[in-house]
């Protein structure tokens, strides 16, 4: 009689894929709770819809090029929920539906699948509606209207007349997910504890951005505050795949966000400083992980 | 910095049972290579009579081989051990009168050639699994006795036992080779949840002041030969080099044990303490078993339904070897038989634990964290998917230990020590 014959380890732990994208889905419910309560159900549709067209585009891309239904893994509903997160509540569907299809397809599929990419996909795609799209990329519900009430601007960052307990509780102006600060380090807390980020990514992010601002003479926790610093810190720098391994790595990542976060805030005139400040870096990622790789012990 | 080590689970069910010797096989098949070292020729004939403790196979760079039984020799083929090498077999139809060779008598031993000649021709290997050739380690120059008694692979009890059954000759085997190899300093090493061992390694070592037990977190693979060295040893172990160049000799426990009781009785390594445990064995135990035994008796005296295996191990479930089948026979360096069923799907994990479906690394890190060589076992297993070979040596392929953590962590269930072996053998192979 012959038995199987496999290469050791015999036994595997607990982990799983799924089970790590459960979390960072848990993670993201504080935000997408408050985003209900600010800018009401409309905002939640279309966060849902966000999720379910990336999940179709997950299942139909793979099995297009071969690679068998991978939604069961939830990285896709994951990248769905994420990207959803950062458009403002008054995007049309259609247009969040393109969103996810270049999240998904494009900036993901398209490199490899899970863990190929090497942009962080959300983001990369929602860089690019911004800059096709830029008049309906920055329409701006007002808090507690249901998305009725409107209003234009570059960004509503620079209009910050609002106080420190406002921002930090959510009634602002903004992206669906970004704008409570409660609910993100909430999720940040979660994914600490559930060891599903090390935290040193985002703090060094944080940390960057807050110093560098008081250097320049900004009010550093204004800058923390506002746009995209938080959500970013919480559910983009801290992404495994377009982000260093090593700790020294992860932190070098960080502290190169919060640079060019500053750079863009407070000497162009652009805005997206977060966003570009991520894709920039995530570039920048294999060379960090190659210049960190860790020596071997003998 | 220390290696810290994983959690994984212990399932020792077979640690409270005493060794019992099991019932003399029909007949044994003895390979004439045990371990690392080269393979032995036979000196017996088909038809030839042989004793125990006869020595059945022995050569210039290899450890000599003994026969377990007395009895007859019946056939000598050749054998595909468990790690792919093939090598010629010794099986012998035993008479059941177990009557020992004349030849088997106390060793005289003065001095450190003496001693070490004395181990080379007890036969003696590596019996913590390794198969290392002892004689050849003790050989070399050192300052510094690991003594393994961690045991961190899961079921695995032969040590425990042996510390349990045979400390009196385990702490003889730490001095006889302390002495003869002129070293003034020996740890032993322990996990600490094995309070009983502990005790008894404390108890036996009182007297000697240069011998400390030393436990350690209860944490895989803190039993490996370079990781104990780096644990326990003040000596920086530098890229590529191995414990005993530094002076640090590690034997394991149940090898001293053996060199105890040969330096007493002159009985070569002809028996071992086997544990033989897994999902699917119904009375986990360690026996004492001659060698050559084939895994079926093994399994049998332990009621094993070996028809409802899906795999048989030589070894624990973390670095064992499968077994393609029963009739396989037991090696010297082997301590421990496993079996598992496939585990069904809803019931909680007893043995084998189902791993979830394999996904695309999303480079969580998570093996760079826990490699006890402080590899990078994700960048490794794309050197080796582009069969980069240049990627490969920067990262120190060659360095693996195969102790499989960073599959066990791995959240996207890579087989990545299977590669790393693999890439071991490219790099071997440009070389």
């Amino acid at each position: 009689m012959e038995f199987i014959k496999t290469s050791s380890p015999h036994i595997s732990g607990e982990a799983s894929t799924s089970k790590i994208m459960t979390h960072v889905l848990v993670a993201l419910l504080p935000a997408l709770v408050m985003s209900g309560m600010i800018f009401g159900g409309r905002a939640l549709m279309l966060v849902a819809f966000c999720v379910l067209t990336s999940m179709l585009w997950e299942l139909i891309s793979g099995l297009i090029l071969k690679r068998g239904n991978t939604t069961a893994d939830l990285s896709a509903a994951v990248s769905g929920m994420i990207f959803a997160m950062t458009l403002p509540p008054t995007v049309p569907f259609w247009m969040a539906g393109l969103g996810t299809f270049m999240t998904i397809v494009i900036f993901k599929q398209i490199f490899g699948g899970l863990g190929r990419n090497i942009l962080n996909p959300a983001l990369a795609s929602r860089l690019v509606l911004r800059l096709v799209f830029s008049a309906r990329m920055t329409l701006w519900a007002v808090p507690f209207t249901d998305s009725t009430d409107v209003t234009t601007g570059p960004t509503p960052i620079v209009t910050g007349a609002e106080g420190y307990y406002d921002i930090f509780m959510g009634s602002t102006m903004g992206c669906i997910g970004e704008v409570s600060k409660l609910a993100l380090i909430t999720g940040l807390v979660y994914l600490a504890a559930m060891r599903v980020t090390d935290l040193y990514a985002s703090l060094s992010f944080v940390g960057t951005v807050c110093m560098l601002s008081y250097l320049i003479g900004e009010n550093g926790l204004y800058q923390i505050l506002i746009g995209g610093v938080m959500f970013a810190a919480v559910f983009c720098v801290s992404d495994y795949t377009t982000t260093p391994v090593t700790g020294l790595g992860k932190l070098i990542f960080g502290m190169g966000c919060g640079l060019i976060t500053c750079v863009i805030r407070f000497f162009t005139p652009f805005t997206e400083g977060v966003t570009v400040a991520v894709l920039a870096m995530n570039l920048l990622t294999p060379l960090i992980d190659r210049l960190t790789e860790r020596r071997n012990l003998g | 910095m220390k290696i810290k080590g994983i959690k994984i689970p212990r399932e020792k069910a077979s640690e409270k049972s005493e060794t019992i010797a099991v019932p003399l096989p029909e007949s044994v098949n003895i390979p004439m290579l045990h371990g690392l070292g080269d393979e032995c020729t036979p000196t017996v004939k088909v038809g030839d009579r042989v004793l125990v403790g006869q020595k059945i196979g022995d050569g210039d760079n290899a450890v000599p081989v003994h026969s377990s039984v007395s009895g007859r020799v019946s056939l000598i083929s050749d054998i595909t051990l468990a790690d792919g090498r093939v090598c010629k077999a010794v099986e012998i139809k035993t008479d059941g009168r177990q009557e020992v060779s004349p030849w088997v008598k106390p060793p005289i031993v003065r001095d450190r050639e003496s001693f070490i000649s004395a181990v080379r021709e007890s036969g003696c290997v590596g019996l913590g699994g390794s198969g290392d050739v002892t004689y050849k380690k003790l050989s070399a120059a050192a300052d510094l006795l690991i003594v393994n008694a961690v045991e961190c692979e899961p079921y695995i009890t032969s040590d425990y036992r042996c510390i349990i059954e045979d400390g009196d000759n385990a702490a003889e085997g730490i001095r006889l080779v302390m002495r003869y190899l002129s070293i003034d300093k020996a740890y032993v090493a322990v996990s600490s949840d094995k309070e009983e061992a502990v005790r008894i390694l404390r108890e036996k070592t009182a007297n000697d002041e240069n011998i400390t037990v030393k436990p350690q977190r209860p944490r895989y693979p803190l039993g490996a030969e370079k990781v104990l060295a780096v644990n326990l040893s003040d000596k920086k172990i530098k890229l590529g080099e191995e414990p005993l160049e530094k002076g640090v000799l590690v034997l394991n426990i149940s090898t001293l044990a053996f060199i105890g009781a040969y330096i007493k009785t002159g009985m070569p390594l002809v028996t071992r303490r086997v544990t033989v445990d897994g999902s699917i064995v119904k009375t986990p135990c360690s026996v004492s078993a001659p060698v050559g035994t084939s895994y079926r008796d093994l399994l049998e005296f332990a009621e094993t339904n070996i028809d409802a295996a899906e795999k048989i191990l030589s070894g624990g479930p973390m670095m064992g070897v499968c077994v393609g089948d029963v009739s396989y026979p037991l090696c010297k360096q082997c301590n421990a038989v496993t079996a598992f069923i496939k585990p069904l799907k809803d019931k909680k994990p007893t043995g084998l634990i189902v791993p979830a479906k394999e996904t695309g690394c999303f480079r969580c890190g998570k093996c760079v964290e826990v490699c006890p060589m402080k590899l990078m076992p994700l960048k490794l297993e794309r050197a080796f998917d582009k069969k980069d070979i240049n990627a490969l040596k920067r990262l120190n392929a060659q360095l693996c230990l195969n102790c499989g953590s960073c599959s066990y962590v791995c959240p996207a269930k890579r087989r990545i020590p299977e590669k790393n072996m693999q890439a071991q053998k490219l790099l071997a192979d440009e070389a």
